[in-house]
């Protein structure tokens, strides 16, 4: 599209041409070596180290498939852990996306102050994780948290929150909720619904549709493309939860919140299993991989495209 | 605001009634408007209660942590607090710990996205568009498919509780979201001014440094508090680079002395509460101080990724 001059045979005969490719090549060469050396060359090592047993100090040392059969059917904690990750991914995904999707859609009307709300939604997500894990730790403490008061107040008996095996996951959606709602991905919303073309509306409404047949029918597809982009990053986003749970409940009670990075974490830096915990991070990129994979194959579906 | 919803109550049915009879396109104005300021400021109130909460028990005397009902606001505010904060762990190190960390790696972040935007935007090379998907999918690589191999190089090198691991990095390539946030403003930078700079015998570098740079000052400015709020923020790196407490940084210092302050006899959770809304200060005055550029830096990326 940019390139108006396609490259043809001999472009890199033209020596203009060759010295502006060699130029091009040293401007991006920084990340080119960033690159190798802290993305490509990691992925390819830890794919090597899966396929060993290496405890740090020591040497690799290659026992095949090994540390998968482990993973998948001896490891009492990875199923368990992966299955937490998903309940959590989903939850958080979903209503995530929805509700930012509705801070979007109401900071989008005519409402007065409307820079003052847009900040407002969006400071909870510039809190540092350390500090939101303290913050949320005493709002829900089980007896003196406002939380749990606020639900006394009507009657209410407010769960042991982070303390409760059942509680913390829900717990822990509630403090990612609150903290991501109202951040880059409401903006992104916001910057969506203000593309949309007001012809569209106004058209529509001369053929008589009404608020909520102009949002299904305008609004949803034409934002979808920016729906889809926010389900890609949060599904990855909330698989990868590590530092919440780590501070706030350190993977308890009782395992209750032992998500898979923290199981990965523990693996590699507490028992310092890097063959192992190298199969976990493969099994991970795998899965994660798959994940988009998938949504955008079944986007073709319900993402429309102005241009296509 | 308050004028709309004190007068809904008693005319809603009515107007909505009518106005739909009497104009089936337009909507009953006022059920809308104070419904829709009724969600917005409920919203308002459920992201920012939890704020006032903290500033109110970062300021509760001992007695006041467990009282109950709880107190939004004690009833004598103990402001020593906050000076506590500094004395009980080390508080003042793990700030000037942070900024340096943070200094260098913003520096390093903002030349080095800033010089592969460049590369990308104004020179044309096979497989320019092939890398700068790469590029662009890196964002999508979650840390910790990579931690464990780079922990090792880190350990291999010696650098395991340095700083080096939490700079170095940040000066090869600087990160896809900024690279691509500049490469998109470069883009929107004529580029007759180049090359008249250019027929003058100017070379790239003086180009990229005299002309470009000068006028990506916004999108640079955008580049450097996102950056700074990043590495201010960072928690997984120093956690997993440094190991003694007087390299922390504020993160995981608070988390050291949280995990530690539960373990001593007296509740510290006020004290805490101070320190987290201390760690949280620069970060908010900048947001306040700079609030277009975090829109803009949003949008630009948000809407092309």
């Amino acid at each position: 599209m940019q390139a108006v001059i396609k490259p043809h045979r001999g472009w890199l005969g033209s020596s203009l041409a060759r010295r502006e490719a060699i130029e091009g090549y040293l401007w991006i060469a920084p990340w080119i070596i960033g690159f190798l050396i802290f993305s490509l060359g990691p992925i390819i090592a830890s794919g090597y180290l899966s396929f060993t047993q290496y405890k740090i100090g020591g040497t690799p040392e290659w026992i095949g498939l090994e540390n998968y059969r482990q993973a998948f059917f001896v490891d009492k904690l990875m199923w368990p852990s992966l299955m937490r990750t998903i309940y959590y991914s989903v939850a958080t995904v979903a209503f995530g996306v929805a509700l930012s999707l509705v801070t979007a859609i109401l900071l989008n009307q005519e409402i007065k102050a409307r820079p003052f709300f847009r900040a407002l939604y969006y400071l909870p997500s510039l809190t540092p994780i350390v500090a939101l894990a303290i913050l949320w730790r005493w709002l829900l403490q089980p007896k003196v948290g406002l939380v749990n008061f606020m639900l006394y107040q009507i009657n209410i008996p407010g769960p042991g929150w982070l303390t409760d095996r059942n509680w913390a996951i829900p717990a822990l959606v509630l403090i990612a909720l609150w903290s991501t709602i109202g951040g880059g991905r409401m903006i992104i919303f916001l910057a969506g619904l203000q593309g949309v073309p007001k012809e569209l509306y106004e058209s529509a409404e001369i053929d008589g549709a009404n608020t909520l047949q102009k949002f299904f029918r305008i609004t949803l597809p034409m934002i979808s493309p920016v729906i889809l982009f926010n389900l890609i990053l949060g599904i990855i986003g909330s698989f990868s939860v590590f530092s919440i749970a780590y501070i706030a409940t350190e993977g308890g009670p009782n395992y209750a919140t032992w998500f898979y990075m923290l199981h990965l974490y523990y693996n590699a830096f507490s028992y310092f299993q890097m063959g192992y915990a190298s199969a976990l991070a493969w099994i991970f990129f795998i899965l994660i991989f798959i994940l988009s994979f998938i949504q955008i194959k079944l986007s073709s579906r319900w993402v429309y495209y102005e241009f296509s | 605001m308050a004028t709309s919803s004190q007068n809904t109550p008693a005319t809603s049915s009515s107007i909505s009634l009518s106005s739909r009879l009497a104009n089936p396109l337009g909507r009953p104005k006022l059920v809308t408007n104070a419904l829709l300021y009724f969600f917005v400021i409920g919203a308002g109130i459920l992201f920012g209660l939890p704020f006032l909460w903290a500033i109110g028990s970062s300021l509760k005397p001992i007695t006041e942590i467990f009282k109950f009902p709880p107190t939004m606001w004690p009833i004598e505010p103990r402001w020593a607090n906050y000076a506590d904060v500094f004395t009980i762990a080390p508080f003042l190190r793990f700030i000037y710990n942070t900024l340096y960390i943070t200094a260098f790696a913003m520096l390093g972040q903002i030349l080095s996205a800033s010089a592969v935007a460049y590369g990308f935007s104004r020179f044309r090379f096979p497989g320019r568009n092939m890398l700068f998907f790469v590029v662009l999918s890196t964002m999508m690589l979650p840390w910790q498919v990579t931690i464990v191999p780079t922990f090792l190089l880190f350990r291999f090198l010696g650098w395991i509780n340095t700083y080096f691991p939490l700079i170095l990095p940040f000066f090869f390539g600087g990160g896809a979201f900024y690279i691509f946030l500049l490469r998109q403003f470069f883009m929107t930078i004529p580029k007759d001014l180049d090359e008249a700079a250019k027929i003058d015998g100017a070379s790239s570098v003086r180009i990229f440094w005299n002309i470009l740079l000068p006028l990506a000052k916004p999108a640079l400015a955008t580049v450097a508090i996102f950056s700074f709020i990043e590495h201010w923020n960072e928690f997984i790196a120093p956690l997993i680079f440094l190991n003694s407490t007087e390299k922390f940084t504020v993160s995981i210092g608070l988390r050291h002395f949280t995990a530690s302050a539960f373990e001593s006899d007296e509740p510290r959770e006020a004290i805490l509460m101070a320190a987290s809304l201390i760690t949280a200060l620069p970060v908010l005055i900048l947001f306040f101080a700079a609030q277009k550029y975090f829109v803009q830096g949003i949008v630009t990326t948000g809407l092309k990724g």
